[in-house]
């Protein structure tokens, strides 16, 4: 094929040549412009400080936009630090953080990852460890659980943003004191239901990452866990893996609860609870903030409510929000309290970025007291420095600050392996749908199936 | 691959129209090379465009790769394979991927033969017709699919409100893939009758005139002309849609995101590439994918043998 291209170019030069040298020579013009103007730019006017790119989850935006203006101001001239947004998504924003990590992006300096990632980015070699000095200066002050997440290998690879925990949030005129245990709270749900007042209990039970939460928590709550520090798989042991599908699937099954269980999300279950259909819902805080938020942002303090408690399109002058109330999360084991799992936020710094330094200070600056009251009392994530549970301006906005802190020191923390999303990947696959689960014969399978992507054996669903 | 045969075809056609010119042979030659020359450029660039990622992924799925653990990546030989295909994830996706292709296409065809009819006789509004039945394959995948998430969902839904109380469709396996099915066949059935009518066009209408004449019915007109006439525009709906749905990937991630084991082996390829970030398998998966899509395309061309586009007697019956 190369040979009779050959005689066809060999004459083409006699005709073209003109207009092709014209146009690289204005080509050549045009570099030398753009180099000079380029040159005259850097050599007259100061040289800027040094821009630190802060990749962070779109969720709070204002708020860490807002953080990155003040810790540029605070920097006085030594670096200027600069939000990007994330997608919504975790998935995404974790996929488009590994897409730039793994290219070697430049332009990434400070990421703002998911608690569950910490030890994933750090034995890929896309974040830093904190050094010594500045690890000792995390770590105070801290909270424990918090500081756990953002833990690999006993080093400290994150510093603790923000942290996040579940309650159980009720209406109060249906259960006047709240379920202890899950068994009580089945069997409350159960008795409203054969009084057709509202009953369901709301929960994540569709397949993703919230559903292995209830898990996690649960499991957990009964003295078990998934994995050990040094990746043995723990599901085996004892009988708690068992307790904890049981209740999962006893939630899921029971006459009582939402058809829709097994595809709800988080904004499912606060849904559900401000259309007055859920006596029960174990979620974040957020839907505090959301029912006393008026519509479209917020539930408005939910639909009204008649007087035995069903939902009402006629106004009826009592809300949900006017029986709104919290409570710790339900223990499996009678009295044994709850171990919520937690979330959040750290802040690592990328491999990627060449200003390393001076990112493990902006980082120290992003996560000061201001700026975790700020994202605390605009963003609706509680904080992981431990002070700020007394500040008052903490208390007004969270009236349930007490039991967010209960619960955070009570806390679990999901398994601390690189593998973590593939194991969360398998677990939600088979707990999902929960109503199908059988406890004895799902144990030895979730072993095995934990095991497999523990060692990144085998697919993920 | 349609592309390929017609080339291949064109090329088997040259050399036996060579030796008996052989006197003309310079001029045809000079053609033919222009006629090269004029091609190799694209040519030389979807090669350079496909082959590269093609021949990527599959040096990919012969290694064990997984970017969370670096220090591990090794040759791996067919491990990968060996993993894909005797896991329960990949033959459960798989049966899910096949059902809903033989499903979704089957009604696709009834019904874009059925669409293609109509256009094909419609006397007025012709052109206002032909929009309106190809407004749903000009809506966005996600859109459409976002649009029918919400409505069967109950309390958001109209056609989850016509369902008794208490039933969710999108948390089952058979009502979630009824719907996806649905909302595939909504979705692509207007793509299906255009290339049908396309295909209707080639039916001389004096033939059909002749066998009413004879005393042929509708259904046997049909059956015994139309449908034989129009065998290649069939061949080429009935594949590209096929190798479409086989790739189904869009409105399951909206519909269900692969739930109640409803992922298909798009969905698997996705999950372990860009979720379980294990570069191994997951481009093992895409290989096996990029097979059966060859496989299938490569039924289709022996099924329909002689009527295949760029055989000798297409359209010439």
């Amino acid at each position: 094929m190369a040979v009779p291209v050959r005689p066809r170019t060999a004459q083409a030069p006699g005709t073209a040549q003109a207009p092709d040298t014209a146009r690289r020579r204005g080509a050549v013009g045009a570099c030398a412009l753009l180099a000079a103007a380029a040159l005259a730019g850097c050599g007259s006017g100061p040289v800027g400080p040094p821009v630190l790119n802060f990749y962070g989850p779109a969720d709070g935006a204002a708020q860490y936009g807002a953080a990155a203006q003040d810790c540029t101001a605070a920097a006085a001239g030594r670096y200027s630090v600069v939000y990007r947004s994330l997608p919504k998504s975790a998935d995404d924003q974790r996929l488009q953080l590994a897409r730039r990590l793994v290219a070697g992006d430049d332009e990434v300096d400070i990421v703002g990852i998911d608690v569950t990632w910490t030890p994933e980015f750090a034995a890929a070699g896309w974040i830093e460890r904190f050094p010594e000095d500045l690890a000792a200066r995390v770590r105070e002050g801290t909270l424990e659980g918090p500081l756990e997440t953002a833990t690999y290998q006993d080093a400290l690879w994150a510093a603790p943003l923000n942290t996040n925990t579940q309650l159980l949030w009720y209406r109060k005129d249906l259960a006047p004191t709240p379920p202890a245990t899950w068994d009580e709270m089945i069997d409350a749900s159960e008795a409203l239901a054969e009084q057709d007042l509202p009953s369901y209990i709301e929960v994540q039970g569709a397949q993703y990452e919230g559903l292995t939460v209830w898990f996690n928590t649960l499991l957990t709550s009964a003295g078990g866990g998934i994995l050990d520090e040094a990746g043995t798989v723990l599901l085996g042991d004892g009988d708690a893996a068992a307790r904890a599908l049981s209740v999962m699937q006893r939630v899921a099954a029971s006459p009582a609860s939402d058809p829709s269980l097994s595809v709800a999300k988080e904004n499912d279950g606060r849904l559900a609870m401000e259309a007055g259909e859920a006596a029960f819902q174990i979620n974040y805080p957020f839907v505090y903030a959301s029912i006393n938020t008026p519509p479209p942002d917020g539930g408005g303090g939910g639909t009204f409510l008649d007087e035995q408690g069903r939902p009402s399109a006629t106004d009826t002058g009592r809300r949900v929000v006017d029986e709104f109330a919290w409570a710790p999360y339900p223990s499996v084991v009678p009295g044994r309290p709850a171990s919520p799992t937690i979330g959040g936020f750290n802040l690592a710094v990328s491999t990627t970025g060449g200003e390393q330094e001076l990112a493990f200070e902006a980082i120290e600056c992003l996560r000061n007291r201001d700026n975790q009251l700020r994202n605390a009392v605009e963003g609706g994530v509680p904080p992981t420095l431990e002070e700020l549970y007394s500040d008052p301006a903490f208390q007004e906005e969270y009236p349930a600050w007490e039991a967010i802190r209960a619960a955070l020191d009570n806390a679990s923390v999901r398994p601390l392996t690189p593998a973590y999303t593939s194991i969360s990947i398998v677990l939600s696959d088979r707990l999902n749908p929960p109503d199908q689960i059988d406890p004895a014969a799902l144990v030895p399978e979730l072993v095995g199936q934990v095991e497999g992507a523990v060692n990144s054996e085998g697919l993920v669903p | 691959m349609t592309v390929q045969s017609r080339a291949t075809a064109a090329e088997r056609q040259q050399p036996s129209q060579g030796p008996t010119k052989a006197q003309r042979s310079d001029g045809k030659r000079a053609e033919r090379r222009l006629g090269i020359m004029l091609a190799a450029p694209a040519a030389i660039i979807i090669v350079l465009v496909t082959a590269y990622p093609v021949g990527y992924a599959v040096w990919l799925s012969l290694q064990r790769y997984d970017l969370r653990f670096p220090a591990e990546q090794s040759f791996a030989g067919l491990a990968n394979y060996g993993a894909v295909l005797s896991s329960s994830y990949w033959w459960q996706a798989f049966g899910v991927t096949m059902l809903i292709t033989v499903v979704s296409v089957a009604i696709e065809f009834v019904l874009g033969l059925a669409l293609a009819l109509a256009m094909h006789r419609t006397l007025v509004a012709r052109g206002l017709i032909r929009t309106v039945i190809l407004i749903p394959y000009g809506i966005v995948t996600v859109v459409a699919a976002f649009s029918w998430q919400f409505a069967w969902t109950p309390g958001t839904g109209y056609l989850a409100a016509l369902l008794p109380t208490g039933t969710a469709p999108l948390t089952d396996f058979g009502a979630s893939l009824a719907i996806i099915i649905g909302a595939e066949v909504w979705k692509t059935t207007p793509f299906m009758a255009l290339l049908l009518l396309a295909g209707l066009a080639l039916v001389p209408e004096d033939m059909l005139k002749a066998a009413a004449m004879d005393g042929a019915g509708p259904w046997q007109r049909l059956t015994q002309i139309i449908l034989p006439m129009m065998k290649p525009a069939i061949l080429v709906a009935l594949l590209f849609r096929t190798l479409d749905a086989f790739r189904v990937f869009d409105n399951i991630y909206i519909l269900t995101n692969g739930a109640n084991g409803t992922g298909s082996v798009s969905m698997l390829g996705y999950n372990n590439l860009f979720k379980a970030f294990n570069l191994g398998i997951g481009s093992a998966i895409s290989v096996l994918i990029f097979i059966s899509v060859a496989i299938i395309a490569l039924i289709f061309i022996r099924l329909f043998g002689a009527s295949a586009p760029g055989s000798d007697n297409t359209g010439k019956r």
